[in-house]
């Protein structure tokens, strides 16, 4: 008991440390479960970024469709980027975060434009931001937020 | 109002310029949730609080952008942008503009 009082710090970071690792990874994996599955079911509907031109009478609606959101990174996974820091190259936990977030993003503007009706979202805009306590710091991402927007066509049945 | 991030509005013809309009919001969220974004920091994924408060300044950014439009006498607002900073710790800006017209 004296032993864990006198290193009390380490202890905390330790657990922290393990905390971050085990509920990290087990959040990212579920997370990455759900995105593709919603992928697979949202398939069909084209998004791209050109802006297209169609024929007049052929659109019943034209709507702005965006979806967003802002994921943070674990304590683990905050420490290892901060040791790659200092050797360069391939900041894989990184990757992953920014990669979930823009692929959620771009899910939840299909799912609103789905809801509407909509076939297909043109002209299509992704931006990153990072927000939150660490933002205005160097070095320091906490959390990101991507957001993603486009113009949802309804198409009238030919 | 039609709102588009496009040049035109698809399926309709822009018989009128207006010029540009816009709106924007500062934000903080409170300290109960501040601490409960911190506290989902150490084991990470989606901080829901933060992405309710974004999409609803988005909202209020982009309500104000509409009343400027129809105080104009414009019917739709076309090549909608948004852009996102934070100016001060715990606090982001959302910005939303765009021109302004009327379709036909």
């Amino acid at each position: 008991m004296e032993i864990l009082f006198q290193n009390l710090d380490l202890f905390i970071f330790i657990v922290l440390m393990t905390l971050g690792y085990s509920a990290g990874t087990w959040a990212e994996k579920k997370h990455y479960r759900s995105i593709k599955k919603r992928e697979q079911e949202l398939l069909k509907m084209a998004v791209v970024t050109a802006e297209g031109s169609f024929p007049d009478d052929r659109i019943a609606k034209a709507e702005l469709v965006s979806g967003s959101v802002v994921v943070s990174i674990d304590y683990f996974k905050r420490l290892l980027a901060i040791l790659r820091n200092i050797f360069g190259g391939r900041v894989r936990s990184y990757e992953s975060l920014v990669d979930r977030a823009r692929r959620e993003a771009i899910l939840r503007m299909k799912e609103q434009a789905k809801e509407q009706g909509a076939g297909m979202i043109i002209n299509m805009r992704l931006e990153t931001s990072t927000i939150g306590r660490s933002a205005n710091k160097k070095k320091r991402v906490g959390s990101i937020e991507a957001i993603a927007y486009g113009t949802a066509i309804v198409m009238n049945q030919a | 109002m039609i709102m588009t991030n496009v040049n035109t509005v698809p399926g309709k013809k822009i018989v009128e310029h207006f010029g540009i309009v816009q709106g924007s919001t500062v934000r903080a969220k409170h300290v109960g949730r501040d601490f409960m974004a911190s506290l989902k920091n150490l084991v990470g994924g989606e901080l829901k609080g933060y992405t309710e408060l974004l999409q609803d300044s988005r909202k209020e950014a982009m309500k104000r952008m509409e009343e400027q439009a129809a105080l104009m006498g414009a019917n739709a607002v076309v090549n909608i942008r948004f852009a996102t900073s934070s100016v001060a710790q715990g606090a982001a800006e959302l910005f939303a503009y765009g021109t302004a017209v009327r379709v036909e």
